[in-house]
């Protein structure tokens, strides 16, 4: 019962990078891989800017400038080059597993002894669990309310009309290069944020910390839209967050139940598998029953 | 309005799937023209289309709209003088978004877009009255998913869309040819209406020869990426089926063996 505080923070901090991976994977209907890539970069970034000391908020905007770039390297390979989406964010995310190195210098960086925005809001409570919360809560109510804004907006509609209908928004005068590469880079500088919020969290970045993000991202989305459904892009949104939160929650309760952490990748691709397979088998089923 | 010079499309140059798609192809569209385009598959009726709007560029040849040389320019630059309407219903709409909101969109079709509201209430007055022009009972559906729409409402949105910016020219791609009979003669019903209320210069493919020729002041025939016939005015209104089909084969030299051609 006492993790359960601990549990909902991580959601909170983790569903920042659901809401970047909601924003290509359904949004723009692009399954983008950078987010292997750039999670562990807004993590490397703002940690080898703690270490040097300097100010936390600054560490996690240049994180999520350096996220942001990330994703117009894969848009601009996607839309100039023409390379498909898949492969063009795999190689991003390669590509940075250097980049991510050179950053820190090494392949695990320490924030014991740093400022980090959670020290900076230690007087929300004694507690850190109580800090990390209030900090997540906050960090993903500005995100939801920029991005309910954004998508509101008439480049945020071209964005989205481009995920529904590329066809149909280039007839009415948009440029669908740039709404690709608007909303890989909105995505991908999200996905860092929240890289350098759990890096700060965890007390460390490590390059491999990316490795399966994209997957946990998904189960978030998956999770969240059936469990709290997807009337209204705000009401996505919230199953999004919600969604991130109740996976955290799954995580925790299957490793109380004494599944070795190890094999929590693969209980989270099947998870991500099934979940993924639900209206194929779910038409089935009502098949099967319409023939009796 | 539009003035084509000697456009040439090839399709997979240098392979043994090349096809030459347009050839040489030249046409010239006073402002107001409401012309019909008719010719058996693969005439290149839909290439003809796509070069004007932009999906590639041609080969050879100039495009010119209102003065401008486009011929050069990409497809969504193109957009801010061209309305379009596909033959498939799901192409001119963005399904998971509201009436409303494609509404919007149209609306400003051609401007950049900016960090304003994009659907703002004070558009819905405006939208409401368009919509009740249609007579499809959509003026009270703003906030529904276009995706819940039927087919025949989807094109009659799309037609909507594609003329509420005043474009310069409207291309209709046999926008009626995935409707039942009785949908299409609505929505070929509502494009007579918009065009002609509006003298909009338009190009409407068929494949129905009896609406190519009711419709419209003016109709050509398309044969092997050229245009092989060109009638308008009286002797269009004079024309009947049975003329057209003599036409074809003294022009093109071939007995008229498309079967959806004669079918209507
Ligand atoms: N993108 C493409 N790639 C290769 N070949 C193409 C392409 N588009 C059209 N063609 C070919 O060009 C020729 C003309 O096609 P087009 O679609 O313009 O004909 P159409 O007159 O619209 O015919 P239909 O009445 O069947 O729609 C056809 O032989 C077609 O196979
Ligand atoms: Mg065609």
């Amino acid at each position: 019962m006492d993790l359960i505080i601990p549990t909902i923070s991580q959601g909170l901090l983790w569903s920042i990078l659901a809401i970047g991976v909601y924003l290509t994977f359904r949004v723009l209907d692009i399954a983008d891989l950078t987010v292997e890539g750039s999670f562990p970069l807004g993590a490397a970034v703002a940690a080898s800017m703690l270490v040097k000391g300097s100010d936390p908020f600054t560490a996690i905007v240049l994180a999520a400038i350096a996220g942001m770039l990330a994703g117009v390297v894969t848009g601009l390979l996607t839309t100039k080059l023409k390379i498909p989406a898949l492969l063009a964010g795999i190689l991003t995310m390669i590509a940075l597993y250097s980049v991510n190195l050179r950053i820190m210098g090494k392949a695990n960086l320490s924030l014991l002894q740093a400022d980090t925005i959670f020290s900076r809001f230690s007087w929300i409570s004694e507690e850190k669990q109580f800090v990390v919360l209030g900090v997540g809560f906050a960090v993903v109510l500005l995100i939801s309310l920029l991005n309910y804004w954004f998508f509101g907006t008439e480049i945020g509609a071209a964005i989205r009309a481009t995920g529904f209908n590329p066809h149909m928004i280039r007839a009415n005068g948009v440029n669908t290069d740039v709404t690709v590469i608007l909303g890989l880079l909105l995505s991908n500088g999200l996905v860092a944020v929240s890289g350098a919020l759990v890096g700060q969290s965890n007390g460390f970045a490590d390059v491999g910390m990316g490795v399966g993000t994209i997957v946990i991202g998904l189960a978030s989305v998956i999770i969240g839209e059936v469990l709290f459904g997807t009337r209204s892009f705000w009401n996505c949104l919230l199953s999004v967050i919600l969604g991130s939160i109740v996976y955290r929650i799954v995580i925790a309760v299957v490793l109380e139940l004494g599944m070795p952490p190890n094999d929590l990748k693969l209980f989270t691709a099947i998870l991500v598998a099934l979940a993924l397979a639900m209206p194929l088998i779910q038409s089935k089923m009502k098949s099967r029953k319409a023939v009796r | 309005m539009l003035q084509i010079d000697h456009i040439s499309k090839t399709f997979n140059p240098g392979t043994i799937t090349e096809k030459t798609a347009l050839s040489g192809l030249s046409l010239h569209l006073p402002p107001g023209d409401f012309v019909t385009v008719i010719g058996g598959n693969g005439a290149g009726k839909s290439t003809l289309m796509n070069s004007i709007a932009g999906t590639f560029l041609v080969d050879n040849g100039s495009i010119t709209i209102d003065g401008q040389n486009i011929t050069k320019w990409p497809e969504h630059r193109r957009a801010k003088y061209i309305g379009r309407v596909f033959q498939d219903p799901m192409m001119g709409t963005a399904a998971g978004m509201m009436i409303e909101e494609n509404l919007a969109i149209a609306s400003r079709r051609g401007r950049t877009p900016s960090l304003r509201w994009s659907a703002p209430e004070s558009n819905r007055t405006h939208f409401r009255e368009l919509l009740a022009s249609l007579d499809l009972g959509l003026e009270n559906r703003l906030e529904s998913k276009v995706g819940l729409l039927s087919g025949g409402q989807r094109q009659a949105l799309t037609l909507l869309m594609a003329t509420m910016a005043n474009p310069k020219l409207l291309l209709l791609d046999e926008h009626t040819a995935a409707l039942d009979p009785k949908t299409a003669e609505q929505v070929l019903r509502i494009t007579t209406n918009i065009v002609e209320s509006r003298h909009l210069t338009t190009l409407m493919i068929t494949h129905n020869m009896r609406d190519a020729l009711r419709c419209g002041n003016r109709l050509i025939m398309m044969h092997d990426g050229r245009i092989i016939i060109d009638i308008s005015g009286e002797e269009k209104k004079h024309l009947t089926v049975k003329n057209l089909l003599q036409m074809f084969e003294k022009a093109a030299g071939s007995e008229m063996d498309n079967d959806s051609l004669l079918l209507s």
